[in-house]
């Protein structure tokens, strides 16, 4: 091989791979604009502000306290769910919401690192104790649902499932007439 | 020249006996919250060998690996004596006492929070002070590497620096300033609230600290593999490496944006606003870019070696690769691996996407693929292609390593395909146990049990792989010629300083954390109404 065919080779190796290098940056910077039309777009961003709530005094007044806890349909017609989680346990342990209905689920820990998973959908958040998780949710069918914690919370985290019952909407706006916070836990 | 064996020689011995103790761990783990066995009396048992195989094969296995491999190149790359010797064995005596102090709790169930720590759970303090004593050992090795290069530029000034070695030092810084996050997280908040200094602790803050060690800690790991994919796996089968320009870049790249990308890890949680999320999103894709690089320039290399063989084709020359020989064999598994692992990482990164398996078993699934797969099965290669010059002897059985390298590739992929069908389907990780009788989970039962059948098959073939290397130890003592890397096809004869020194991507790499994760630090840490109670485990005082 002579130097001159050397120097060729080496300027077609370059060329190559500074083609893959482009190609490389471009379908990086494609998945960053999908990622970011997604969540503007559609929106499926996660929550945008951070909230403080002190997990010593849930229990003593305010948005967590227990009489607060389970779901409440709003005026807008969307349904917002409160819940906490604690070793090894949610309260309330089986949550009531209707089909085909906005709802926001508020949720944090009273104790440890807990988290949330509604298996069969992608609603799936952590619980913090001192922050409040805030995570929009829809179901657009009628069903129970499996809750399981989703993070170690120390020896009894493979004990601690909860539910989610969703039922027809007639009849969540029928039971929440009367008003107060509806659950199913004992049903 | 290798002239410290005995060094690297405790490195490796000490990584690969802990990583075989820790496979034993995981294989009965998966055992024991399988359908196969009945629910543990003491689900405890189970969370405690969960930390013990966590620490070791996170914190203690890679780290040994990197600080072996990392003496072995400074010294044969840069045809150098180890330059403080004494210190690197203060080093790894650091790492063995840390180990231990960590390991000694844990066993006694004293401190079974799991790796990830997880405040405001606290354990006993002597684990926490373990982690950490391991850590300060591999600073000291950090700075080492750094000491060697520095002697080996005055001696040489304006030559390359050989490939292996600025990768190695790359990696190495990369360590230290990851480290230092999951550092501040032990010193500043959990070491005074175990030790009882104080008792409530910002649980959102330490997972954004924690974040930032956990995510890049994985590239941390990967260097030593991908420095055998550019230095080891070309010469290994007759070859050249396509561009040593280009491996540069890579290693670059690695060390900038590893790093600011970690609130990924915190997608779901409460304690991080939306904006700084899609910020680490969005740097977490540009990290796919070294590893595509990488993909490219070592295809192209493997090419080379096939058609310098009398390959040709557009795809024949793959049949006239060295197929019999374990590196070839080891890279390519390990490349099968990263391209399945690397397509779920893409999945784990999109918030919109991560949301369905977040801390279900397909995360489990995905970083054992990539770490216990793509990356430990060039672990295994690495030990093998310096096995001989660290002994002076040769390895017993080309077959039995091509076996044990097989049946690793298997049983990580029976191991792990399950797991991430299960994830999709929502199994939530780190449970003792499930109940599959309930039908919500009787879905579930097979693939974890096909998934444990794959931990049995990496359980044998870990055991292999300490078989053989300990076999070597008693075969004849041969003459091996000296240990070298990889040659480029064409060899650097002078590189642009950006490329041949570290100082601007350090900066580059320290500017980028501060400016992703400055904010969400500042905000969390000037509060005093986000902190709360700890919440002690294990024995109590």
């Amino acid at each position: 091989m002579s130097a001159q065919e050397s120097h060729d080779s080496a300027d077609v190796a370059a060329r190559v791979e500074r083609r893959w290098a482009t190609i490389s940056v471009i379908i990086i910077v494609v998945m960053a604009i999908v990622a970011a039309f997604a969540g503007i777009h559609q929106v499926t961003m996660p929550q945008a502000r951070v909230e403080i709530v002190d997990p010593s005094r849930l229990h003593l007044s305010g948005e967590f306290a227990e009489a607060n806890l389970g779901s409440v349909a709003e005026q807008d017609g969307s349904v917002t769910v409160r819940a906490i989680g604690q070793q090894y346990s949610f309260t309330p342990a089986c949550i009531l919401v209707p089909a085909a209905t906005p709802i926001t689920l508020r949720a944090t820990s009273a104790d440890v690192i807990h988290g949330i998973i509604v298996q069969g959908t992608n609603i799936n958040t952590m619980l913090v104790p001192g922050y409040v998780s805030n995570q929009a949710m829809r179901f657009d069918k009628t069903g129970d649902y499996v809750m399981p914690c989703q993070e170690f919370c120390s020896f009894g985290h493979e004990g601690m499932w909860g539910k989610v019952r969703v039922i027809d909407k007639a009849d969540f706006a029928a039971r929440a007439k009367n008003g107060g916070r509806l659950s199913c836990v004992g049903e | 020249m290798l002239a410290n064996r005995k060094l690297i020689l405790a490195h490796f011995w000490l990584a690969f006996v802990v990583f075989g103790l820790a496979l034993v761990l995981g294989a009965w783990q998966m055992f024991i919250r399988s359908p196969l066995h009945t629910w543990l009396s003491n689900p405890e048992w189970y969370y405690r060998s969960l930390t013990a195989h966590g620490t070791v094969m996170g914190y203690v296995f890679p780290t040994l690996v990197a600080m072996g491999f990392g003496y072995a190149i400074s010294e044969s790359a840069l045809d150098q004596r180890l330059v403080g010797v004494r210190w690197a064995w203060v080093g790894f005596s650091l790492v063995v006492l840390g180990a231990v102090m960590a390991m000694v709790p844990v066993s006694l169930g004293w401190a079974s929070v799991l790796y990830t720590f997880y405040p405001p759970l606290i354990g006993s303090p002597f684990y926490y002070i373990g982690v950490v004593l391991v850590v300060v050992g591999s600073w000291i090795w950090v700075a080492l590497m750094s000491v060697n290069l520095y002697v080996w530029k005055q001696a040489h000034p304006g030559e390359p620096v050989p490939l292996a070695m600025f990768a190695n030092v790359a990696g190495s810084y990369l360590w230290a300033w990851t480290a230092v996050g999951a550092a501040l997280e032990l010193l500043l908040q959990i070491i005074p609230v175990a030790l009882g200094l104080k008792s409530t602790i910002d649980a959102g803050l330490a997972r954004v600290f924690f974040s930032w060690t956990l995510h890049a800690i994985v590239y941390f790991w990967l260097i030593p593999s991908y420095i055998a994919y550019y230095t080891i796996l070309p010469r290994a089968i007759g070859g050249k490496l396509y561009s040593d320009t280009m491996a540069r870049i890579a290693f670059i790249l690695f060390l900038v944006v590893a790093m600011p990308i970690g609130i990924h890890h915190t997608f779901a949680d409460p304690q991080v606003g939306a904006g700084f999320k899609f910020v680490h999103s969005a740097f977490t894709a540009l990290v796919a870019v070294p590893t595509l690089l990488t993909v490219f320039t070592i295809c192209a290399s493997v090419e080379i070696a096939a058609r310098l063989r009398g390959g040709h084709g557009l795809f024949g020359w793959i049949a006239a690769l060295p197929w019999q020989n374990p590196i070839m064999l080891a890279g390519t598994f390990s490349f099968i691996m990263l391209g399945f692992g690397g397509a779920g990482g893409l999945i784990n990164m999109s918030y919109q996407l991560d949301s369905a398996i977040h801390n279900t078993q397909w995360i489990t699934g995905h970083f054992h693929l990539i770490f216990g797969g793509a990356i430990v099965i060039m672990y295994f290669a690495i030990a093998y292609d310096l096995w001989p010059h660290l002994t002076g002897r040769e390895l017993p059985s080309l077959r039995l390593m091509r076996t044990q390298l097989w049946l690793w590739f298997i049983g990580m992929i029976v191991t792990t395909f399950p797991w991430h069908w299960v994830g999709i389907l929502g199994m939530p990780r780190r449970m003792a146990y499930y109940d599959y009788t309930s039908p919500a989970l009787a879905a579930d039962a097979v693939p974890v049990e096909v998934s444990t059948l794959g931990a049995a098959i990496l359980l044998i073939s870990g055991l292999l792989f300490l078989f053989i290397l300990a076999r070597a130890q008693a075969e004849p003592a041969t003459d091996v010629p000296p240990y070298r890397f990889s040659e480029a096809v064409h060899p650097p004869a002078s590189v642009p300083l950006a490329l041949n020194s570290h100082g601007l991507w350090i900066a580059l790499m320290i500017g980028l954390t501060i400016a992703n994760y400055g904010y969400p630090i500042a905000v969390l840490t000037a509060r005093s109404d986000s902190s709360v109670p700890a919440v002690y485990v294990g024995a109590q005082r």
